[in-house]
């Protein structure tokens, strides 16, 4: 049988010339990350500057249509501590995330177009915690058009949308140096990044040294930026995950001490029986 | 039910109700007094466990409806929103998702222990194929449930395995166009998908009702695949078989919880969290680890073959992949169940297990890749899937019927309390 | 069938009762999230409270705001309103009853009970026979709501005076913010503590 098989492998193998290596897509550069691993939690100060990042940088092409303001005030997420104004030094938390002053002030930053129940006219509101993130563009057709056909990405999922996940966002955002290879010609408006599957995309570099002033004295580079917000889109993908991980520790250490109670009651009952 | 009832109603309650409908006999019996061999090994707890995630599906997906809608303007964003917004819903979705994987992880061991050990064979024949339509049911639900979330995937997917009927002649764009109620994949086909796919667990849970019957009538096959010839073979159910049962139960949960837990979505693929678009396919479309093999087999017939199409000849070749099982029973033609005592066919089913892994292997792959490459020759994943898929049909087609003529059987022992005992044949049943 | 007596029963006893406890545990661990999964979730809690601005509401003005899945009126009412109000002698009301949440249950229906600013009235707006969304600004014989379903009226504080309706129309759980230009609909125990709420 074996020689059968392998007889067949090597006509198979004769029959068909091996195909030429394709362009070169490169994997993407490993990071570390502080989520990774079993006890992985957020940086709330990272998921904050990444937030910042992202308002100032990728909202004005990139929705989030699946954020609400609120979301940025629960718990895990990176305004559910604040500085106590009434005790230096100390941290408070709100139950609901709607009393949130940060995440008032934030979502009241953008108006909301709404329908007045009196008038039955458009009227403009300031946003609430249950509001939205504000998609840049009225829909898809005009995100499409005004990106030169291709619509730029919602980034509600985007870290659990791509293969490579945060690794791979963290490349591509920082993946515009390398030199143009010669088979790969670029039409206006198109860039080179081979961390782009097929290399080459419409969106050009966005994260410059300096762009994005921080409050604190965090480095500001590029490379920090494409950190901090790719950890606040890993956050925004999965809002739940220190909650999960928190959670699994304790049903994996109870499934543990059950098991071995199943084990010990098993050897138990047959104890005495050949099998 | 095969053996003399034992149940002997106590209390007052007990006598009333056993005189009207007797369910707590009929229980006693099954699950608790229920002469079982006693030289049953793990592999014989996939049944219990299959039971366990049944009851895990059904129940994380009643409550996923409660959430989910089904319209495809709010499908994705409503799996989003479960996910985000409802209590404990990212973990019951979670659940749901990577029991429907662990469910099949269960079935294809349990499944493999029937073959390793004979468990097909008279009089086991009609437990058997409850057990293969009980895999098709659940194929199907699998199926219709991942086009749910509404993402690329499930978008393509479902396009993919609907155009498939379209290969059938003369017939086949008219029922295509019917299982899509539309003229692509659309709201209609996503409607009727979440309404089988609600309806489906319960049949399988009455599916699984007539495999528990149809297996108390006979009762269990055993790693011999002696039959069970007196009471010195057989151990009551309870408390030797639950507490096994118990213990692998809780074992293969600690393994689903590190999925559900800390790699939820290691078991899914990055694509279906785009949501479904029309317009666009993604690069590479393939389906849930679980259907990878008969992928393999669909995508490895690439010639025509006399009238039959190559397209029209993958999908009956993939169904006849599940087909055969159905024949299985009067396939096998050796008169040893277990393969314990055969050396051959031992030998051959270890190489079909790993032909399936290999199919597993290939549908994950592009055809086109190479499995290996050397010096500028090289096979591509398409062949390997052909030689893979004709091992997979001569197994059930050739080899087990020619086996059972050829074959000469190892000795087997006199009884499974003899095989216990280690002791020659001489050991009487005991009374 | 075998017995078990070479090991001491009390051991033997403790594992089977520490297996089967355990099994108990994780079932009954398991069935919270079952249940909770169907109490309102996060979204749906985020419009539990709202805030809304009300300092562009002119005196006798009056508009309807949608609060947990119904309509909540907000009048800014007039001297003479208040006046009128005030001026109902408990005994001939049907329901003699505040029916506001940020009081005790057993608070009169005064119109000071009814109101945390006399200016601001502010009731759930579904008539409490069949729920039914009452007419406004004045409607009815006692100068206040009309419903149309069944004919209930109600007066300037919203309580009803003749007509089916058993009850006065409920106050919500609100506070001031900001001065007492916005309203904070759906406001937590403690807020509404701090708020002055107090019976008349």
């Amino acid at each position: 049988m074996k020689r059968f098989i392998a007889t067949l492998a090597a006509l198979a193998a004769l029959a068909t010339p091996a195909l030429a290596a394709e362009g070169e897509t490169h994997a993407p550069e490993n990071h570390d990350w502080s989520w990774e691993g079993p006890f992985g939690t957020f940086d709330d100060r990272q998921l904050q500057r990444g937030l910042q990042v992202y308002q100032e940088v990728c909202a004005s092409c990139h929705s989030m249509d699946l954020l609400s303001f609120r979301n940025l005030g629960q718990p895990g997420g990176p305004f559910e501590y604040l500085p106590d104004p009434e005790h230096e030094g100390e941290l408070i938390t709100f139950a609901n995330p709607n009393d949130n002053p940060v995440v008032m002030e934030i979502a009241s930053r953008y108006t909301y177009t709404e329908i007045d129940l009196e008038t039955g006219e458009e009227m403009e509101r300031q946003g609430i915690p249950a509001d939205r993130f504000p998609n840049p563009y009225a829909n898809d057709a005009q995100a499409a058009a005004s990106n030169g056909g291709a619509a730029p990405p919602d980034f509600s999922v985007i870290v659990k949308a791509r293969s490579g996940g945060a690794d791979y966002i963290r490349s591509l955002l920082l993946g515009y140096d390398y030199e143009v290879p010669e088979d790969v010609t670029l039409l206006p408006g198109q860039h080179y990044n081979p961390y782009f599957p097929g290399g080459v995309l419409a969106m050009g570099p966005q994260l410059f040294d300096g762009a994005v002033p921080y409050a604190d004295d965090t480095p500001q580079t590029a490379e920090q930026y494409a950190e901090d917000v790719v950890a606040f889109l890993a956050w925004a993908s999965e809002p739940h995950m220190e909650q999960r991980k928190r959670m699994g520790l304790g049903v994996m250490i109870f499934l543990l001490i059950f098991a071995v109670l199943m084990w010990l009651a098993y050897r138990q009952v047959w104890a005495n029986v050949k099998h | 039910m095969s053996h003399q009832s034992t149940y002997e109603p106590k209390t007052g309650i007990e006598k009333w109700l056993d005189s009207r409908l007797p369910i707590v006999r009929l229980g006693y019996d099954s699950f608790v007094d229920f002469p079982t061999p006693r030289n049953l090994n793990y592999w014989y707890t996939f049944g219990g466990i299959l039971a366990v995630f049944l009851v895990i599906q059904i129940l994380s997906g009643v409550v996923l409806a409660m959430h989910y809608v089904p319209h495809v303007d709010h499908a994705f964003d409503s799996v989003e929103r479960i996910r985000r917004d409802i209590n404990y819903g990212w973990l019951i979705q979670s659940m749901h998702a990577n029991g429907a994987s662990f469910f099949f992880v269960a079935v294809y061991l349990h499944m493999f222990r029937g073959l390793y050990y004979g468990s097909y064979k008279a009089p086991r024949e009609v437990l058997w194929i409850i057990g293969v339509v009980i895999y098709l049911l659940m194929m199907a639900a699998a199926f219709m449930g991942y086009v749910l979330p509404w993402g690329q995937m499930s978008y393509w997917g479902a396009t993919v395995i609907t155009n498939l009927v379209g290969a059938l002649p003369v017939v086949g764009e008219g029922i295509r166009e019917w299982l899509w109620g539309d003229f692509a994949v659309g709201n209609a086909t996503l409607n009727r998908f979440f309404s089988l796919h609600y309806l489906i667990p319960f049949l399988i849970a009455g599916l699984v009702i007539l495999h528990i019957w149809a297996l108390h009538v006979p009762g269990n096959n055993n790693p011999t695949g002696v039959e069970v010839k007196g009471k010195g073979d057989t151990l009551p159910f309870h408390p030797y078989y639950t507490v096994k049962d118990g213990f692998a139960i809780v074992v293969f949960l600690m393994i689903f919880a590190g999925f559900v837990f800390y790699l939820p979505s290691v078991l899914g693929h990055a694509d279906n969290s785009i949501e479904a678009n029309p317009l666009v396919t993604p690069a590479h479309i393939v389906p849930e680890w679980y259907f990878l093999p008969f992928y393999a087999i669909l995508r490895a017939v690439t010639f025509d073959f006399g009238p039959i199409s190559a397209k029209l000849g993958g999908v009956l070749a993939m169904f006849g992949a599940i087909g055969v099982l159905f024949a299985l029973p009067w396939l096998d033609r050796s008169p040893v169940k277990s393969m314990r005592y055969r050396p051959i066919a031992k030998w051959c089913f270890l190489i079909f297990v790993i032909a399936c892994l290999g199919l597993g292997w290939c549908g994950a792959e592009n055809p086109d890749n190479m499995v290996f490459e050397f010096g500028g020759i090289g096979m591509p994943f398409v062949v390997l899937s052909q030689i893979l898929t004709a091992y997979y049909f001569i197994y059930f087609l050739v080899i087990l019927p020619v086996l059972g003529f050829v074959e000469k059987p190892k000795e087997r022992p006199e009884s499974i309390e003899a095989s216990v005992l280690g002791s020659s044949p001489a050991a009487a049943p005991a009374e | 069938m075998t017995d078990h007596t070479t090991e001491e029963p009390t051991r033997r006893d403790f594992i089977y009762i520490a297996a089967g406890g355990a099994a108990a545990i994780g079932g009954a661990l398991t069935i919270w999230p079952f249940i909770h999964q169907m109490n309102p979730a996060a979204d749906t809690l985020a419009l539990g409270s709202i805030r809304k601005d009300i300092s562009s509401l002119g005196v006798g003005q009056e508009i309807t705001v949608m609060f947990r899945g119904g309509p909540v009126f907000i009048r800014r009412r007039t001297e003479a309103e208040i006046a009128e109000a005030r001026a109902v002698e408990l005994d001939r009301l049907p329901d003699d009853l505040a029916r506001n949440e940020n009081l005790p249950d057993d608070a009169s229906a005064a119109d000071a009970n009814r109101v945390l600013n006399p200016e601001y009235l502010i009731v759930k707006g579904n008539c409490t026979h069949l729920g039914c969304v009452p007419v406004g600004n004045g409607a009815g014989d006692y100068d206040g709501w009309f419903c149309p379903c069944h004919g209930s009226h109600y007066d300037a504080s919203a309580r009803i005076r003749r007509g089916p309706a058993p009850e006065n129309l409920p106050v919500p759980a609100y506070i001031f913010e900001n001065e007492g230009a916005v309203v904070k609909l759906g406001a937590t125990s403690d807020e509404v503590a701090a708020a002055g709420w107090s019976v008349a």
